[in-house]
């Protein structure tokens, strides 16, 4: 039955008469003759559900995937672990065809994950309010920049040349159509330069934006930059790495006033670039400033403890073109895998996978080094992602490390013109010693 | 057990000292410190209080959740202008495939061949739905869409060397982000009244529409659920004035395969592929939103772009009118697989048996309960009916609001209440296609009773929800006093 429609044409036609109609085509009666598709969509024919999957493992099959590749690529999206319950809990059919939870007496369930979300988050970002997602890292940091214009009154905002380039991009596309000016800071040894910041930043910024780890992996000075924001009346706008957080101190101890980021490390599988999930917290003064949905506790008619949407005048559906953002539909069930896998690894879980992507990230690092094709880039400290030189051809590195099952680096020359021969790597607490022994042999063979 | 009755514990109350839910893989590297590995004024001072639990404890815990929830696999969920149909499963396993969920974006193009083949595909298809020429898949959600489509409208006028174009014009019935994502855009909203009939008053329109204008934002049928059949003079007024036509693609489920916005008039379209297409909705997202364009528009879509020359796909950068990135990556890929998996399972002939019984069951409802509730205008509609109980509140005081939480005891999910703005106590109703007679039959004949109920017992109505896990939840309060995070 084409279109899982249950009833069959002859309990049609019966309804058809219940409402007094006698053809199919009464029904679109309102629409004009002159508009009317006058032949059938040109469309592929209908498919059974094994041929369905047939031609879609055909397509599947034509990708390379980080089943079969180690894969060393990060640069926004990183190969980390999805616990198997996170993918067995989203396939519950009361999360995932579930809708927005506006009716929360039959919604419980996605209102308490989100406030679970919300309170994690908060928890890693060292923030006081954080919302229920975003749709990607990069948008959270451009509805930020428009959050800290409006607080601040401003139409300026300074972003680090080191924040990913991709994010650059969207938060420029933004500000053009809001009017907001955007500069961007230059960096020295990876990591954004303060001089240049100190200089730039004054008393027409809304806000100075920083990536810490950033593009190239460095750790940045966020509470150096804090100060520079602080001092012009400027808001610090941070967009982390949820996994870094378990061992870097947060933006929120550091200064900032709004953290972002993107957070598909956090049981989101890779797949080709979405559906991700962007976090969005704040300090207390800006809660009621945040884009998107919020959900607060509350107790019910008889003192039962319960979650609903809350803030909803911030929201488009009440403050239309007053709303702070047009933001609807979110990432909720990116959100709940975020939630599950936090809760699985927990406290020590956490800490100790993000231990491991830094110890093997420095193991590749230095037996890279030792081949003495490769140099450090910079020598600011990374957490497992990292950029060295390499005095070879990148392009013929590439092609040899794929030949070993080996997703190498990013090419970052493609980013940064001036950096030639720059990769950028990224290890996870998935790469093993094997993978990386075999990623520094396939780059020996090419010596 | 009766979990309706427990109180709804969070994780954290769950989590017990040194309790640890998955197993990470030994380290077999040197096990350095994080001292010794990055600089001790970088390193976190307190562990972030994260939950302490068991996977059994995680899984009962969200499972115990889960049951709490409504979905339209567990029932009726007719949310107008949402497009609760029926997800799939067959696409669910498609998007689950390994070869396409675990695919790093950044791999190098030869890699990935066979992403941006469905990308492509999917993209003809939706073109060919919509009448476009172009579709950028990069927003992620309806709301994204618009924005992207008006951003590119504005583009295209300044491309004109046209800066007075500063407004763009949407009815009075639009959807909360219509406006939202024009201020979004850099634009001022002007409001457009309907007529009596539901349609947008030509008048009004034609009065608004001048040099200042860069569009209009229409959906078609509109957020009453009926189509403006004066469409073609609607495109005329604001082309001749110089803008451009918006579609906001959100209620298309009523007239797939019988016309397209493209042959309507519109320039811009945006998709919703988590209503339209079957895609899930998942609890608030993730959805995809993609955007359309004629033609004449191409220039000013986001880059980067997917080709396709003799069966070789390549990513390109935007052409030189590009409006840039509002996304990172390419999209919810994830949602466009489902999406694809959806088209080719039901094919053209599929899609005309889609918006032909979206439409019938929505009469159908609208017939059967027009006696009951007053209908917000006496003529067919499309694929959702609007109703109101201004009737039963002058009545009896029973609202809008106090029907919702009823229809909850008799299993159904609610439909959308309190919009579209212009309809008091607006109850719209969207059943589509997937619906059997006999679950509309008992829909029907729970809002007659709640009807019947809110003239002879309406504290039954006002008091309802009876049945579920909590009631009349003190939203007020919430948004007094925030608590948006849990503490110890």
């Amino acid at each position: 039955m084409p279109g899982y429609i249950p009833n069959t044409e002859a309990q049609q036609l019966k309804m058809l008469r219940d409402i007094g109609m006698s053809h199919f085509e009464q029904l679109f009666a309102d629409i004009p003759e002159s508009v009317r598709l006058k032949k059938r969509l040109n469309l592929p024919q209908a498919l059974s559900e094994p041929e369905l999957l047939a031609k879609m493992r055909a397509l599947a099959a034509k990708n390379a995937t980080v089943d079969d590749y180690a894969c060393f690529l990060g640069a926004g999206a990183y190969d980390h672990i999805v616990p198997s319950a996170v993918r067995s809990l989203l396939s519950r059919q009361e999360f995932y065809t579930a809708y927005t939870p506006y009716q929360p007496e039959i919604s419980q369930g996605t209102l308490t994950a989100i406030f679970e979300f919300q309170t994690m988050i908060c928890e890693l970002t060292g923030m006081d309010a954080a919302n229920a997602s975003m749709y990607d890292g990069a948008t959270a940091i451009a509805e930020a920049a428009k959050i800290a214009c409006a607080a601040t009154g401003r139409a300026k905002i300074v972003v680090a040349g080191t924040v990913n380039p991709q994010d650059r991009a969207v938060v420029a596309t933004y500000a053009r159509f809001k009017k907001i000016a955007v500069e961007y800071v230059g960096f020295e040894n990876g990591t954004v330069s303060m001089e240049l910041l100190d200089k730039m930043a004054d008393v027409n910024t809304a806000a100075v934006i920083l990536q810490s780890p950033n593009f190239f992996g460095a750790v940045e000075d966020i509470a150096a930059a804090a100060r520079i924001a602080h001092k012009n009346g400027a808001k610090l706008i941070v967009s982390c790495n949820p996994v870094s957080l378990a061992l870097l101190e947060s933006p929120g101890a550091l200064g900032a006033d709004i953290a972002v980021g993107e957070g598909q490390s956090l049981g989101s599988p890779l797949s080709f670039g979405g559906p991700y999930i962007g976090f969005f917290a704040v300090k207390k003064e800006l809660m009621r400033r945040m884009p998107g949905r919020i959900v607060g506790k509350t107790t019910d008619k008889n003192g039962k403890t319960g979650y609903v949407l809350t803030l909803q005048a911030r929201e488009q559906h009440i403050r239309r073109e007053k709303a702070s953002s047009n933001i609807c539909s979110n990432e909720a069930l990116n959100a709940l895998a975020a939630t599950i896998t936090l809760s699985l690894l927990g406290k020590s879980g956490l800490r100790e996978m993000a231990l491991l992507c830094a110890r093997k990230a420095r193991y590749l690092h230095d037996k890279l080094i030792e081949t003495g094709l490769f140099k450090p880039a910079f020598s600011a400290p990374f957490f497992n992602e990292f950029t060295l030189v390499y005095s070879g051809d990148a392009a013929a590195l590439g092609e040899n490390l794929q030949k070993h099952r080996i997703l190498g680096g990013l090419d970052a020359s493609a980013f940064y013109p001036e950096l030639s021969g720059a990769v950028i790597i990224a290890v996870t607490e998935k790469r093993t010693r094997a993978e990386m022994d075999r990623f520094v042999e396939g780059a020996v063979e090419l010596r | 057990m009766n979990e309706k009755s427990n109180p709804i514990k969070t994780i954290f109350e769950l989590s017990s000292p040194g309790r640890t839910g998955f197993s990470l893989p030994k380290c077999d590297v040197p096990e350095l410190s994080a001292q010794q590995m990055i600089p001790e004024k970088y390193l976190r001072q307190k562990a972030p209080a994260l939950p302490e639990v068991s996977e059994i404890d995680a899984v009962r815990h969200y499972t115990n959740l889960s049951r709490l929830n409504h979905g339209v696999d567990g029932g009726f969920y007719p949310l107008g202008s949402c497009t609760m149909k029926y997800n799939p499963k067959v696409n669910e396993d498609a998007a689950a495939m390994p070869g396409f969920q675990n695919v790093h974006p950044l791999e190098p193009e030869a890699l990935t061949q066979g992403c941006l083949e469905l990308m492509v595909q999917t993209e003809k298809m939706l073109c060919e739905i919509t009448g476009m020429a172009r579709l950028t898949f990069q927003p992620a959600a309806g709301a994204h869409g618009e924005l992207t489509g008006l951003m590119i409208i504005k583009a295209y006028h300044e491309r004109r060397g046209d800066t007075k174009r500063t407004k763009i014009l949407v009815p009075d019935s639009a959807h909360g982000t219509n406006p939202a994502s024009a201020a979004s855009a850099g634009f001022e909203t002007v409001e457009i009244r309907s007529d009596k009939n539901g349609n947008i008053d030509l008048d009004d329109l034609a009065a608004h529409a001048n040099e200042e204008t860069a569009g209009l934002m229409l959906t078609n049928p509109n957020t009453l659920g009926l189509f403006d059949g004066n469409i073609l003079k609607i495109a005329e007024i604001i082309h001749n004035a110089g803008g451009l036509l918006y579609y906001d693609g959100a209620n298309l489920n009523a007239v797939i395969g019988v016309c397209r916005p493209g042959d309507m008039g519109f320039d811009v379209v945006h998709l919703n592929l988590h209503k339209t297409f079957s895609a899930p909705h998942g609890g608030g997202g993730p959805g995809s939103g993609p955007v359309g364009v004629k033609k004449e528009l191409e220039n000013f879509l986001p880059g980067p772009i997917v080709t396709s020359n003799n069966g070789r796909y390549k990513l390109e950068p935007g052409y030189d009118g590009s409006i840039g990135r509002v996304k990172a990556f390419y999209g919810n890929f994830g949602v466009i697989v489902r999406a694809c998996a959806y088209l080719w399972s039901i094919g053209a002939e599929g899609l005309e048996e889609v918006s032909r019984t979206a439409v019938l069951n929505a009469n159908y409802i609208r017939v059967k309960l027009q006696n009951a509730y007053s209908v917000a205008y006496d003529r067919p509609c499309m694929h959702e009916a609007v109703f109101s109980a201004s009737a039963q509140k002058a009545g009896t005081g029973v609202t809008a609001n106090d029907v919702a939480k009823r229809l909850i005891d008799f299993g159904f999910h609610p439909p959308t209440v309190y919009f579209p703005l212009i309809v008091k106590e607006a109850m719209m109703i969207e059943p589509t296609e997937t619906e059997s007679v006999e679950t509309l039959d008992a829909f029907i004949d729970a809002m007659l009773q709640i009807a019947k109920e809110a003239e002879e017992c309406p504290q039954t109505v006002k008091e309802a929800p009876h049945n579920a896990v909590a009631s009349h939840f003190d939203e007020v309060g919430a948004a007094r006093h925030p608590i948006v995070k849990w503490e110890p």
